[in-house]
This record gives C-alpha cells, structure tokens and sequence, in this order.
C-alpha cells in the first residue's frame, strides 16, 4: 500500500431505512475518500444522514436499516464483503468510533478498566496485566491523572468531559488507522469542548490516523478539519478543501450555513440562519432536495436533481445555479 | 453504611409491630376459638375453666399485651390445638416449604432468563412475539387449576409421579429434605412445577424486556464498536444491567412463595407452611396465624434487606444511604 493510497474510499454509500411504507434512502449515494493523517469534516443539519453515513462505515445500521448500495475500501479492502466476524475484527482494532454522549457510551455498571481492557483483549491475545497497562496508559494521553485508580472505578464517577476523554483513550487502544467520531463535543459544555478539540487534534498529529470529524457546527470543523464535506438531505452537496468551502462556497447551502454561525453575525443583529427546516426521510421533495428553502431555486430545481459538478481542484458540488467562484469571500 | 443498616433495623421493628396490632385485631375478630375447642359435651364449670386457662376471658388489650410480652421474649404463643409452641409448629413444617419454593424459584430463573434474554435479542421477530404472547398464560393460569390438571396427567393417567406428600426425606444438619432420595424428587416434582411455571413466565417477560431494552443503549452500540464479541457483549453488558430487576422480583417472589404457596400446598397435600396456616385457620388456632403472620413479616422485611444489599453489590451507583428525610 503505497502512502498516498487512501485509508478510507467509499463509493455511492447508500443506507435506507424500512418502513411499512417503503425504504428510505437516510444516506443516498455518497461518496467520501480519507488519507492517512487527514480529518474530514462531515457537517450537516441533524437528519442530514451525517451520523448514519459514520456508523455505516462500520457496517453498525441495525434493522430497519440496510445498507443497499456502495463500496466501501478500507485499506484496500471491501468492507461490504466482510462478514461480521469480519467487521468486528476491525471495529475497535484498526477502525475505531467516538460517539455524541459520553453520559450514555459507557457501561454504568462497569468500571472503565474493564470497558478498556475489553477492547484490548477482544481483538488480540494480551494478558490482563499488560491489557491494564495500556489502558492506563492511553488515559494518560487524554489527561486524566492517577489513570491506574482510575481504571477501578465507575462511569458515574467521571465528569461527561472525563467519561468523552475515556472513550476517546478506548479509541485510541489499538492505534486506529481511520477514527470516526461522530459529534464528540456536542453534549459537553464550550469550554470542555475546547479542550477536547484541542486534544483530539493533537492525538490525531501524533498517531497519524486519519479522522472523520462528524458534526453540525462548521465553526468546530472549520478549526480541525483539513476538507470540508457538507451534507444535506443524505447527499454530500458540497466538498473541498476547508479554505475554499469556507471562503468560496459554491452551494447555497453551505453559505446558509456559514451565515449562521453566531461568530461572523455583528452584534446587535439577529442572528441569520437557513429558513425552514431539513426535509424528514418520507417527505424529501422532487428535484433538489434543497429548492424549497433556496432563495435561488428557479424551475428546473423543482424538477430535476442537480447533477454533480466539479472544479479542477477536486472540489464539487451539487447545484443547477452554484453560487459564483468567489462570490461570498 | 451502619447508620443505615441501623435505620433498616429499627424500620423493621416498626413494621413487625405494627403487623402484630393488626394481625391480633383480625384474629380477634373472626370468631371464638372456644366454640370449636371446648367438646359439645362439656359442663359450663368446664367451659369456663378452659376459657380461663386459654386467656380468652380476658380483654383483648390484656391478650395483646400479654402476647407483646412473651414475643418480646421470643415466645409467639402455644397452638390451642397442637399443644406445641406456635413458632417451632411453623418452623417445623418450614423446611418443606423452603424447599419447594427454592426450586420453583432455581428453575424458573434458570429456564426464564436464558430464554428471555433470547427473545430480547430476537425483539420483534415472529417467534419472539409468539414466546412472548406463550407466556402471558404461564401466570394467567390459575395454580389450583394448573395443579389439578399436572395432577390428572402425570398422577392418574400417565401415573408417573406421585400425587400427594413428600415422600422420604433425609436429614441434613437435622432438617428433613426430600430433594437427597429419589421418592422425594419424584414428590417434589409436580408442586415445584406447579409453582414454578408462573415464575417461569414473569422471569421470560421481566429479562426480554430488560434485554430489548438495553440492547438499544449506546453502551451496547460502543461495545460493538469496540469490537467487542456478541457473546461477551450479551454476557458483561447486557445481563449485568437487567440483573437488578431481575433480583428485585426473585427476592420478592421469594418471601411470597413462602409465605403463600398455600394453595400448591394443598393441591399436592404437601406438608408445608402454608397448609399448616390454611388448617390453623379453619381451628381458629389463634396463636399459629399470629405467630405465622409475625414470621412471614419477618421472612418479608430480611429478604427485602437483602435485596438492597444485593443492589449494592450490582449496581455501583447505587449507594447504602441512610435517609435523612
């Protein structure tokens, strides 16, 4: 495998959820390439399919959920052909998740020693000793002091700061080559969030994995990640290089969201935000799925899906009217 | 950690004492033992002597105190029938008891959990919906019908098992157990049945909802996302958290099966506390259902306690706390 081989490659993800009405596509076709040591933000409006799309890539989508369609290569291999014993030989080892509430990831009744040693020992032949040993260690990455008395204890008796800082030191267990982490700082205060950012960030440096950051909030990804991936109505209507989508949003949607971040509004104005509200599963409308919030929408967008267009530089978008190169800088 | 368990205790004499006011009001007040006592032919010189020799004449405010006295001292009365001390009556037959309710209670934790843990996972599934539906009958069925038809079946057509009795037992540490011979199994067979299939049923419904539940929680999600084997993930994540519940209800269902397993009892003639009740009753045998209403409190009130150190030793959030409120 050579360095610039991509760590993740994914093609034309599709995930749908079964009612007694029909499926529905919560991921629809999407694509998404990671390299080694690359964050990825995935940003979109709760609904948008962003967690979905994270979770799909561990082959994690119980019933009513499938995956239909798509490739998915993980170093090289197809995850999709993975049974799951496959799959779970990967989980945990070389494919690691971080999930949204730390109050609710860890077990209550087990203490963090055995939660981590669990993901230790689960994937490879270590005694429990040794097992220990990592696991302190790794929480000692995080920041959390005496990490070894800490082991004996419980979920409750951590902070939710402390309890995301486990998780992320479970994930990080195994030296993961991709860590997907799916809203980690929503559920924790801003200045926790900061830190956990900030710790993320360097973690990721040092061990070189790559990361996909999922999360609402541009302002976070605009911090760490190296490329931008937006997502609306289970499509990615919009990628590129961090700079160039912040700078230069192509899609109107991107722009909508960069205009709500409170950050940019000057004070004493309201703040602006996308009008109305992401489309649910059952009721995404004809054409764009984004033509009845889209101050630009015109005929052809309540008729036709956009077709994806790109520029030289590997950005692309989704939009029948794409907003001038430039034109929001 | 004392405090509290200084709190439970003195809780638990309220409770007891509490129980004995009400229990000597009811007693009091369902009818005169002498009438069933004193033979028909007796003079009224001699009805009245036994009257008097039984405390009968005296007001009940004077028996209950009188009674207050002696249990203080670890004396519940003597049974107006049997002659003996009501407590060591009831201890007497409790082993019986003890032992069919054990088993009811190891066998339908043994059968339900595992298969309430397998229709938890399987949620939503036909077969899963069916078991489900199935065991709504397990404790829908009432038990004197239930006994009469294991009964019918396996006593007097199939005549596989016995119908009636304990059969023989054998002593350990001085108390009679029919489980050590083969007579006694095949007598235990039909009532720990019998008390067992609705215990079956609730501990099938109590462990798949318990289980349907927690497989949806994050933890799990995490655990899968850990890699963690489904085995283990059903095993350490799964079953330790529905084990709270569980022991709650076995606990419960524990000190009720032994105060109130009568109508099995008498169903399968087993010689047990509760038909020893049951019989005291029709006696107006004041002293036994006194002292065996005082000792069922008593059974209630210790397993309970020990639930809540169970919980303890379960869940770590839990703490012993004394309530200051």
């Amino acid at each position: 495998m050579t360095d610039n081989s991509p760590v993740l490659d994914m093609r034309g993800l599709r995930t749908v959820f079964h009612d007694a009405a029909g499926a529905w596509p919560a991921v629809d076709g999407i694509d998404l390439t990671v390299h080694r040591g690359e964050v990825l933000g995935l940003v979109g409006e709760s609904g948008s399919g962003k967690s979905v799309a994270g979770f799909s890539i561990l082959g994690l989508i119980d019933p009513p959920g499938e995956i239909t369609d798509g490739q998915v290569t993980f170093r090289g291999q197809d995850l999709r052909r993975l049974d799951e014993e496959g799959l779970r030989r990967l989980r945990g080892a070389e494919l690691a998740m971080i999930f949204q509430d730390p109050l609710t990831t860890l077990n209550p009744v087990l203490t963090i020693g055995e939660q981590m040693v669990e993901a230790i020992t689960e994937h490879a032949d270590v005694a429990p000793a040794e097992a220990r040993r990592r696991a302190a260690e790794s929480l000692e990455k995080v920041g959390i002091t005496s990490p070894r008395a800490r082991l004996d204890q419980y979920p409750h008796e951590f902070s939710g700061g402390m309890r995301q800082r486990v998780a992320i030191a479970t994930a990080l267990l195994n030296n993961p080559a991709l860590i997907i982490a799916d809203e980690p700082t929503t559920a924790l205060d801003v200045t926790i969030q900061g830190q956990i950012i900030a710790e993320m960030q360097r973690l990721q440096a040092e061990s070189g994995a790559a990361l996909i950051w999922i999360s609402h909030d541009l302002g976070v990804v605009a911090e760490l990640a190296d490329r931008i991936a937006v997502m609306y109505a289970g499509r990615i209507v919009e990628t590129g290089s961090t700079d160039e989508v912040l700078d230069r949003p192509r899609h109107p949607y991107t722009k909508g969201l960069l205009e709500s971040v409170p950050g940019d509004a000057p004070p004493g104005q309201g703040l602006r935000q996308v009008p109305g509200a992401a489309p649910p599963l059952s009721a995404r409308p004809v054409g764009c799925p984004f033509h009845p919030r889209c101050d630009r929408a015109t005929e052809i967008c309540r008729r036709e899906e956009p077709a994806r267009d790109a520029d030289p530089s590997g950005r692309s978008w989704l939009c029948h009217h794409p907003l001038d190169d430039g034109a929001a800088a | 950690m004392a405090l509290f368990v200084l709190q439970r205790l003195l809780q638990s004499i309220a409770v007891l004492f509490a129980v004995s006011i009400a229990i000597f009001l009811a007693v009091y007040s369902v009818g005169n033992p002498a009438d069933l006592l004193v033979p028909p032919d007796a003079t009224q010189a001699e009805r009245a002597a036994m009257i008097a020799r039984l405390g009968l004449d005296r007001p009940v405010w004077a028996q209950y105190l009188t009674f207050l006295g002696n249990a203080l001292q670890g004396d519940l009365g003597t049974s107006f029938v049997h002659g003996r001390p009501a407590l060591s009556l009831i201890l007497s037959r409790m082993p019986a008891t003890f032992e069919l309710v054990f088993w009811a209670l190891a066998i339908a934790s043994a059968i339900g959990i595992p298969i309430g843990l397998w229709i938890g996972l399987n949620d939503g599934t036909r077969t899963a919906r069916a078991a489900m539906t199935g065991s709504i009958l397990g404790y829908s069925i009432p038990s004197f019908w239930k006994g009469m038809v294991l009964i019918l079946i396996f006593a007097v057509w199939l005549q596989w098992l016995p119908a009636a009795g304990r059969g023989e037992t054998v002593s350990l540490l001085g108390i009679p157990l029919s489980f050590l011979t083969l007579d006694g199994l095949r007598h235990m067979t039909l009532p720990v049945v019998n008390l067992a299939i609705p215990n079956i049923a609730l501990m099938i419904r109590l462990t798949a909802a318990g289980a349907a539940e927690a497989v949806h929680q994050d933890y799990v999600r995490f655990a899968r996302a850990k890699g963690v084997r489904p085995k283990r993930i059903v095993r350490r994540h799964v079953l330790r958290n529905i084990l709270i519940p569980i022991v709650t209800v076995l606990g419960v269902e524990f000190g009720s099966l032994i105060a109130f397993s009568t109508i099995t009892e008498t169903v399968f003639a087993w010689p047990g506390m509760g038909r020893l009740l049951i019989t005291s009753i029709y006696q107006l045998d004041r002293p036994v259902v006194v002292a065996y209403v005082m000792l069922v409190t008593f059974i209630f009130v210790a397993v309970n306690l020990l639930v809540d150190f169970t919980y303890a030793a379960l869940d770590p959030r839990v703490k012993l706390v004394e309530n200051m409120g």
